[in-house]
């Protein structure tokens, strides 16, 4: 499987990133700017599960704002879907380590949200209301928030709120997903109880995922691949691939295999940094 | 008996307690030094004053209060409008920035006599006084709420191919209302300084023009005036208070959420 995913993607990715460079704030601005990427390419094909893993600094956010159009490269392309990104995508769901819901919406007006923005939910929102509303509860029961839709956001717990704002990140079956640190706050417990979430929201239905991370068991547990940025600016150094059986356990995160990858990963991301 | 006194000291009596406190210190005051009243009446002279002339403090407050609240709604009106424009536009923000604390700046007083110019003495300059005074205070934080919309949060919305407009909707101006009351609260006690600075200069109604008629004359009444004033300013507040808790619960119970990023 994951070998089928590696082979589209050398034929043409789904996300197609090619020899790009980002310098935040121009080459006009003082020193410069900040040259954040540079050279850097990398593909992820359809329904494959991505995790970036880098020294903090290197611009694994900002590889995630390019792919989805928040911000243009200044050198380069960056494609989805064969066509080049040029402003924001509306295929793409995005969560971030901070879970970021509107306290003055109820849990499931929260995950209903990009309903209300995203064509063609957009149109049919008003009149379809309850039956958004039933997905909408649906999926906040598989990551186990049933009973808490009508809580406001700051009644739940710091991984209740990821949690709801993964359910907002995929409301409206985005073909792309993107997290940024998505469990870096929590502790843990709660964390590897989300991979789980994560992985069978996954397997179930196979949406494109780029998951960004500084755990490295996380990015083994979950990924098909491997990716490990430079430091800024950053360019890709290593794929390293996990050909793990799924659905993958917390029970055999101990395994030797398991580790072996996740040793790899640890020594070329402290050659990376020590190379600065 | 227990309950009793658990309430004399619970925090929702302490305004009742300090101020009874004061007037008792005021009267004590007045009485054992023997001040003139024509300096300062004591508090039971002022009461006194304040029922016998109550017809006339009242329709000059009743003007005071029409000219208070007719420019403090002008100045939501306006100041919200102001303040989403400049919130939501870096460049109006920068364009307009400068005219606004330039115009803060000037003190209101000094305003008057080119109202009395453009536009006559009474009701019309009292209004605008107090429009003029106490729209600054909203536009400001109106514009800080919209403004300060979490990246993160545009971010998600923008990647969903959000239009500015949706997110000024969804996101920026539900999230400015907790900044819009609060700065309703220093609006209403300030739009009553503005009516009543016009007053004492450009009207020959209301309790400012009360006040300069009353000096030196009727000094008890003026001091009745003058309270009724404050009263009202506090009752003022207290709607202002209570509407703002009405409509931005979240924003005081969800102090984790919103506390961080927002100083709530
Ligand atoms: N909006 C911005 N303006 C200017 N520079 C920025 C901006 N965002 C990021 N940078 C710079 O770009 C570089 C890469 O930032 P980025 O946020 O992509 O790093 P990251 O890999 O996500 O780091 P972390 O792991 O700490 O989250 C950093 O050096 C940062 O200072
Ligand atoms: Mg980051």
């Amino acid at each position: 499987m994951a070998g089928q995913a590696a082979a589209q993607a050398t034929a043409s990715p789904f996300v197609d990133i090619a020899d790009v460079a980002l310098t935040y704030g121009g080459a006009a601005a003082k020193g410069g700017g900040t040259l954040a990427l540079e050279h850097c390419t990398l593909g992820v094909g359809k329904g494959e599960f991505v995790a970036v893993v880098g020294p903090s600094g290197c611009g694994k956010s900002t590889l995630l704002k390019l792919v989805s159009g928040l911000h243009p490269p200044s050198a380069g392309r960056v494609a989805v879907d064969g066509e080049a990104v040029t402003r924001p995508l509306k295929i793409v769901g995005m969560a971030f380590q901070n879970p970021i819901m509107l306290p003055w919406r109820t849990t499931l007006a929260n995950v209903l949200l990009p309903l209300e923005i995203v064509e063609p939910h957009r149109s049919r929102f008003r009149r379809e209301r309850a039956a958004y509303a039933e997905r909408a509860r649906r999926l906040l029961a598989t990551v186990n928030l049933a009973g808490f839709e009508e809580r406001f956001p700051w009644q739940l717990s710091g991984g209740m709120q990821q949690r709801a704002s993964l359910c907002r990140a995929l409301i409206h079956e985005p073909e792309l997903l993107l997290l940024d640190e998505p469990f870096a706050a929590l502790d843990a417990f709660t964390r590897e109880e989300l991979w789980d979430v994560l992985q069978a929201l996954w397997l179930e239905r196979r949406f494109t995922c780029v998951l960004v991370t500084h755990d490295l068991r996380e990015a083994v547990y979950l990924a098909d691949r491997v990716v490990v940025i430079s430091n800024r600016p950053g360019r890709v150094v290593m794929e390293q691939a996990v050909g793990l059986p799924r659905p993958r356990r917390l029970a055999n995160a101990w395994d030797r295999d398991f580790v072996d990858l996740v040793h790899v990963l640890r020594d070329k991301i402290s050659e990376v940094r020590q190379a600065a | 008996m227990g309950t009793f006194w658990r309430f004399l000291r619970s925090p929702a009596f302490a305004p009742w307690l300090i101020t009874a406190g004061l007037l008792l210190v005021w009267e004590a005051y007045c009485r054992l030094l023997d001040v003139s009243p024509f300096v300062l009446p004591a508090p039971t002279t002022i009461a006194h004053s304040m029922v016998r002339f109550w017809p006339a403090i009242w329709i000059n407050a009743e003007q005071t209060l029409f000219t208070t609240v007719a420019g403090f709604a002008l100045a939501v009106g306006f100041g919200l409008a102001l303040g989403v424009a400049i919130g939501a536009s870096p460049w109006l923000y920068q364009a307009l920035y400068p005219l606004l604390i330039g115009f803060n700046a000037i003190p209101k007083v000094a305003l008057v006599p080119v109202l009395i110019v453009w536009v006559g003495i009474g009701t019309i300059p009292a209004i605008i006084t107090a429009f003029s005074i106490s729209f600054f205070p909203i536009v400001v934080n109106v514009a800080t709420g919209v403004a300060t919309v979490e990246p993160e949060l545009r971010d998600v919305l923008r990647s969903l191919g959000a239009r500015q407009r949706d997110i000024l909707v969804k996101v920026a101006i539900p999230r400015s209302l907790p900044y819009f009351f609060a700065s309703l609260k220093i609006a209403i006690t300030l739009a009553f300084v503005g009516s009543v600075i016009s007053e004492t200069v450009a009207a020959n109604r209301g309790i400012g023009y009360l006040m300069v008629k009353d000096a030196g004359e009727n000094v008890p009444r003026m001091f009745a005036a003058l309270i009724l004033v404050a009263v009202l300013a506090v009752v003022m507040y207290g709607v202002a208070a209570l509407v703002e808790r009405r409509f931005t619960h979240w924003a005081t119970r969800g102090v984790d959420q919103a506390g961080g990023t927002t100083g709530f």
